[in-house]
């Protein structure tokens, strides 16, 4: 345990003004171009997760509510989208990329406020990246067939899209520019916890002119998902969010013509060789776990350190943990901010119980919390096992597991066991090595020397438990239309 | 003290993309109200007020000697900068110009800028410098042999050099922008390290580029490793190009994450710069009256 920070030079509160943005007292459902009242659904509360404090009732759709999004959509389909000439498409996707970007900042505020994630990152990662989606799948509505060659690419349909709630309104991009940018049309839910940034983008796709019906989004908790995913009508699923709610969709969807993509959990390792650029690891290692307060399904939650610099390793990394600012997160310089709800925060603490009772040693950063608010500063367990319940299962929190290894054979092993397969990070000065680990790692992306990047034409997806199907990049076409 | 010859391979590498992400990471800290008023104190208290020109004169130095001592008087309760830094033919006279203000004199040596001769006339350099009351000695390595890969023959001549400056504190100049990667300055700030340097040096100030935050953040690392592994402090001072306050501000949180409180303090921690000193001034006068003034109202010495 490390003593409470104290410090000769303190920062003063930093926070970034939220006097600028506009935010409505209660939000309906967007259906057909236009803000609608739920028929007969209720309302509940989205919270600032830093605060406690209510921002804006959400509407609970309905069943009813779903079938008149699904058949907007159609309608939309049939009548107007289908018919866009694909540079149409494009211009309407471009027009949606640049107002994102003209409204960075109070979409940034609102990401922050919703969701409890720090702004620094709400403002200089979630919002810019957004953008960028749009901006590049806007740019292959039209070059299609290039993506393609020698096929006919078609759109499917209609897509219903339910997303997660730790990158809401990124995760809205990565969903429907390349839906749209195919020509097909959207149903969107977002999570319960984080619907702002949807609706707000819902405002922006109505001054961008998007015709009706191409993108309607309806709100709610986990019913709502599921009447999107068993509608008739609807000609492709695509989830991010748990393993447990991707493999009852998979069910759910068995013996119907509806084609699914699926990013779910992940339990990524990231692997420190002894040769590594060992202060930059340090950095990659704190990236990996601890952006986003954890909550990131690519997390570097396994971390594998090669026993020679095991010591090393681990005193700079406490070292810079001592160093991160846990708190308000609309200060400018918070590292990690609020976890994202109460539920969340108990699982979180219900594993730091499991960890510690599996006889694991325990680190946390020592810091004043708000007295209000969930929070969790960051924290690592050393002494690990791949037995450990830890070392196995998604806590989607800034918990690491640090486990020792001593050849490549050994961590390629251990890596790969594990039911996810989403992500990994390998740390070594020495390119060969590098080759020989991305080639035998059972992950999605594999990151050399960084974490945690991410970029519009870089494809993103999982292998085994993580999922199937790509987004981002060519890759993320495919998921979109019929070849 | 390990053997010089085990430079070679004793370095750890340095990425490159890993060192300017996390130095970009430092500048997007806020520094805001009391702190950013305890920040700008701190930074003039680091300063090495510096004239290294071929036209200095007694005068000039004598100015700048005033103007250590006088930063704004207008302004009450400024502390004074760390040291003087001339070349070693002005040592005596800023000595005397400064009397008892606690200000420390540092003088280049060893053929500065570019340490192109031989060890004996080095050394004559350092012992002229000292023997004229100078506080702190600023060498420059060998950058030549170091890319010869004559690593054994640099870390000797900082050593002869730490010997000839006595009690006077001694200050390596790597000269980043002539060694080329980070991996180089990591190896250099070792060499400079091991072979007794009291500080590191990041530039002469007469080849661009000079100090960067990159480069300072690879230097403190080498600080950092020296000090986990033997628990001895040494002192880091980047030098050129560092010319307004708020860069000023981001070097000394990059300073505070990566080494600690420690160093917050111009023992170990110092500015080479001629013109930081009066933007500093003018933050500080602004903090204070609310509005910023004309740089006429600052003397430039």
């Amino acid at each position: 345990m490390s003593k409470m920070k104290t410090s000769l030079w303190k920062l003063d509160p930093a926070p970034e003004s939220s006097d600028h943005i506009s935010l409505e007292s209660s939000y309906g459902l967007f259906i057909d171009g236009e803000f609608v009242e739920s028929e007969g659904g209720d309302k509940f509360a989205t919270i600032n997760p830093a605060t406690e404090a209510p921002i804006a009732a959400i509407t609970e759709a309905t069943d009813t509510d779903v079938d008149k999004a699904v058949k907007a959509a159609r309608l939309a389909y049939q009548k107007v989208w289908s018919k866009t000439s694909p540079t149409d498409r494009g211009k309407y996707i471009f027009r949606i990329a640049r107002l994102i970007q003209e409204k960075a900042r109070e979409l940034a505020v609102i990401e922050t406020l919703d969701g409890g994630k720090p702004i620094r990152e709400s403002r200089d990662i979630d919002i810019p990246l957004a953008a960028a989606h749009f901006f590049y799948y806007a740019g292959w509505a039209d070059k299609l067939p290039y993506a393609f060659p020698n096929r006919t690419p078609k759109p499917l349909g209609v897509a219903g899209q339910i997303i997660p709630w730790n990158f809401p309104l990124l995760m809205a991009a990565w969903k429907i520019a390349p839906a749209i940018a195919c020509g097909n049309t959207v149903v969107l839910k977002p999570a319960e916890t984080t619907s702002l940034t949807a609706l707000k983008l819902c405002e922006i796709i109505q001054q961008a002119g998007l015709p009706p019906g191409v993108v309607n989004v309806v709100t709610g908790h986990q019913k709502v998902g599921a009447a999107i995913v068993d509608h008739p009508d609807v000609n492709k699923i695509a989830f991010t969010g748990s393993t447990a709610v991707g493999k009852g969709i998979q069910t759910a969807i068995a013996a119907t013509d509806k084609s699914c993509t699926l990013e779910l959990g992940g339990k990524a390792a990231n692997i420190v060789f002894d040769d590594a650029p060992i202060d930059q690891a340090v950095e990659g290692i704190i990236n990996g776990i601890y952006f986003n307060q954890g909550h990131v399904c690519c997390a570097g939650s396994r971390l594998f350190v090669q026993e020679s610099v095991f010591e090393e390793v681990m005193r700079k990394l406490k070292h810079r943990i001592d160093t991160l600012n846990v708190g308000d997160p609309m200060d400018k310089n918070t590292d990690v901010g609020a976890i994202n709800s109460k539920k969340q925060l108990q699982q979180i603490n219900q594993y730091i119980e499991i960890g510690k009772s599996e006889g694991a040693d325990f680190y946390q950063l020592q810091c004043d919390l708000p007295e209000r608010g969930f929070w969790c500063p960051p924290c690592l367990f050393t002494g690990v096992a791949q037995s450990n319940r830890i070392a196995q299962e998604e806590i989607f929190g800034p918990v690491l597991a640090v486990q020792t290894f001593r050849t490549v054979a050994e961590v390629i092993k251990k890596a790969n066991n594990t039911p996810y397969g989403l992500s990994a990070g390998v740390w070594t000065d020495k390119g060969s090595k590098l080759f020989n680990m991305t080639a035998q790692m059972r992950a999605g992306v594999v990151w050399a020397n960084t974490y945690n990047k991410f970029d519009p034409t870089s494809p993103f997806g999982g292998y085994k438990e993580s999922g199937f199907g790509r987004e981002g990049g060519v890759h993320g076409l495919a998921a979109y239309v019929k070849i | 003290m390990p053997h010089p010859q085990s430079f070679t391979c004793s370095s750890p590498p340095v990425d490159q993309v890993g060192v300017i992400e996390r130095a970009k990471r430092f500048q997007t800290r806020s520094v805001k109200t009391q702190s950013k008023m305890q920040g700008l104190r701190m930074i003039l208290s680091m300063i090495d007020l510096t004239t290294l020109e071929g036209m200095d004169t007694p005068g000039k130095v004598k100015q700048l000697c005033f103007k250590a001592q006088h930063l704004h008087d207008s302004t009450a309760g400024l502390p004074t900068v760390a040291a003087i830094c001339v070349y070693p033919n002005f040592v005596a006279l800023a000595k005397r110009a400064l009397g008892d203000s606690k200000i420390k004199v540092a003088s280049v040596a060893t053929a500065f800028p570019s340490g192109n001769t031989s060890l004996e006339i080095k050394l004559d350099d350092v012992r002229m410098a000292v023997d004229q009351g100078a506080d702190e000695i600023d060498m420059v390595i060998s950058r030549g042999k170091f890319h010869a890969g004559e690593f054994g023959y640099v870390y000797d001549e900082i050593a002869e050099v730490k010997n000839a400056c006595g009690p006077s504190r001694l200050k390596v100049i790597l000269e980043t922008g002539e060694l080329g990667t980070f991996d180089n300055v990591r190896k250099a700030s070792d060499i400079a390290i091991a072979a007794g340097g009291d500080f590191i040096k990041t530039s002469t100030g007469k080849i661009k580029p000079a100090a960067t935050m990159p480069v300072t953040l690879v230097m403190l690392e080498a600080i950092r490793d020296h000090y986990f592994k033997t628990g001895e402090m040494v002192g880091m001072k980047p030098a050129g190009g560092i010319s307004n306050a708020k860069l000023a501000l981001q070097y000394l949180i990059m300073v505070q994450e990566t080494l600690g409180d420690s160093w917050l303090d111009n023992h170990w921690f110092r500015f080479g710069a001629s013109s930081l000193a009066n933007d500093v001034l003018m933050q500080i006068v602004k903090q204070n009256t609310g509005a910023y003034q004309s740089a006429d109202y600052f003397s430039i010495d």
